[in-house]
């Protein structure tokens, strides 16, 4: 029987392109197996084989995404491939949110079954858990020797068309999808006894588990600026030059906070970037293109915009987790409510 | 970040560069970027239009906390 065939898409690190500063390449096509693509393609053995891969940088994906997406499928088409791979992608944001996009794309359009592996809290898991099988994997690529074989078990499922099972047998984050089913006992019984175990403390299974919706209410709009304090929050990573505070380039523990009383603009002489998730050249050369103090000091001294509020916060959003995020939100809000600033101007790269 | 920040009351404007991202993590008023590695600029202009492109987005993203909104919303 012939092999079935593997089409694979890896960024330009994966794929041993470059880092950052190949970021913004544009998809292409490459025969054969690359880089991960090994292990994934020694690991499928003698049922499939990876014919090959599409390579393309993170930024290009993220900034281009609709003719990224029309390249990459008219280069995946002619292949005729049983099965589509990315990834996995870790904690590596835009590379999640380009594997999870491509695969959701080669299955609606191509019809071809489709898989890609990474971290529960990659934003390309937010974005496509739903709509397709995503191996969850660890956060960084240290844990790729334990994603492939996840992503190959359910990868031959997926070539045979075999059933797929829960999410927590095979791995994968749970997608929503209900299916019914015959139990031994019936429904209140079950229901019961899950009671029973949670008064006792036991662990239990929930059947139906409760969408976490957390989302906050937009905050009213505000009037005339010309009265108001604005402050400036990053998670570009800006800081004063040499980075005084030490926060991580990536997985960032800790956020700074700098005295911007007097800065009329962000100069390279005294600021950089502290990030590790894109090319810093840019911001290197004038971290306004990350910040834009000097626009907000015009804008101020214009008399449009009554203040910008004398600190301003800084973190490197690179796999910081969550809960780090959502600490150091919480932090920063109290400490702008207190300081009677009104509005907050926040920029992400 | 944005979210927590929002949650004490002060309305937050994100400029990013990957607004699909943004959505996820929960802002309310989003203003897309020029692009990832520099959001506010672009190294490509010279220094006088770059200034006049970032005086652009951050007029807008001012506008973007002006704007009442019901739910997360894009602003061009």
């Amino acid at each position: 029987m012939a092999k079935k065939k593997v089409v694979h898409y890896l960024n330009q690190f994966f794929a041993g392109i470059g880092g950052e500063e190949k970021a913004d390449m544009p998809p292409e096509l490459r025969e054969g197996v690359i880089g991960p693509g090994m292990a994934l393609n020694t690991a499928l053995g003698e049922e499939a084989e990876i014919v090959a891969t599409i390579v393309c940088g993170d930024s290009y994906f993220n900034e281009n995404p609709e003719i990224s997406k029309q390249k990459i499928l008219e280069m995946i088409k002619p292949f005729e491939p049983d099965l589509f791979l990315a990834g996995p992608a870790f904690n590596a944001g835009r590379y999640g949110v380009a594997c999870a996009t491509v695969a959701w794309l080669v299955q609606e359009e191509l019809k071809i079954p489709a898989l890609t592996g990474m971290y529960i809290e990659n934003p390309g898991a937010d974005l496509f858990r739903k709509a397709v099988y995503i191996v969850e994997t660890g956060n960084s690529a240290a844990t790729m020797r334990k994603a492939v074989p996840g992503m190959v078990s359910l990868a031959k499922k997926l070539l045979h068309g075999e059933p797929i099972g829960l999410p927590a047998e095979e791995g994968y984050i749970p997608r929503g999808i209900r299916r019914n089913v015959f139990k031994e006992e019936r429904g209140s019984r079950r229901a019961v006894n899950m009671l029973l175990a949670k008064l006792k403390g036991d662990d239990y299974q929930t059947e139906y588990a409760m969408p976490d919706f957390d989302r906050v209410p937009p905050a009213d709009a505000v009037g005339d600026l010309s009265h108001l304090k604005i402050a400036l929050v990053t998670s570009g990573g800006i800081v004063p030059k040499t980075n005084p505070d030490r926060v991580e380039s990536s997985s960032a523990s800790k956020f700074g906070k700098y005295s911007i009383e007097g800065v009329e603009d962000l100069t390279a002489e005294e600021y950089e970037t502290a990030h590790g998730g894109y090319d810093p050249v840019y911001a290197n050369e004038d971290p306004d293109r990350v910040m834009p103090l000097d626009v907000l000091r015009d804008m101020e001294r214009e008399g449009i915009i009554g203040h910008i509020h004398e600190f301003f916060y800084s973190t490197v959003g690179n796999g910081t987790s969550v809960g780090n995020s959502r600490a150091f939100g919480i932090r920063i809000g109290k400490e702008l409510r207190e300081a009677g600033v009104d509005a907050v101007l926040l920029t992400s790269t | 970040m944005v979210k927590e920040i929002e949650r004490f009351g002060l309305p937050v404007v994100h400029v990013c560069t990957v607004v699909p991202i943004s959505m996820t993590v929960g802002a309310n008023r989003i203003v897309p970027a020029v692009a990832i590695p520099h959001p506010f600029g672009n190294p490509a202009l010279d220094v006088k239009e770059e200034k006049a492109l970032r005086r652009k987005l951050v007029e807008k993203a001012m506008k973007a906390l002006q704007t009442e909104i019901e739910t997360q919303t894009v602003i061009e």
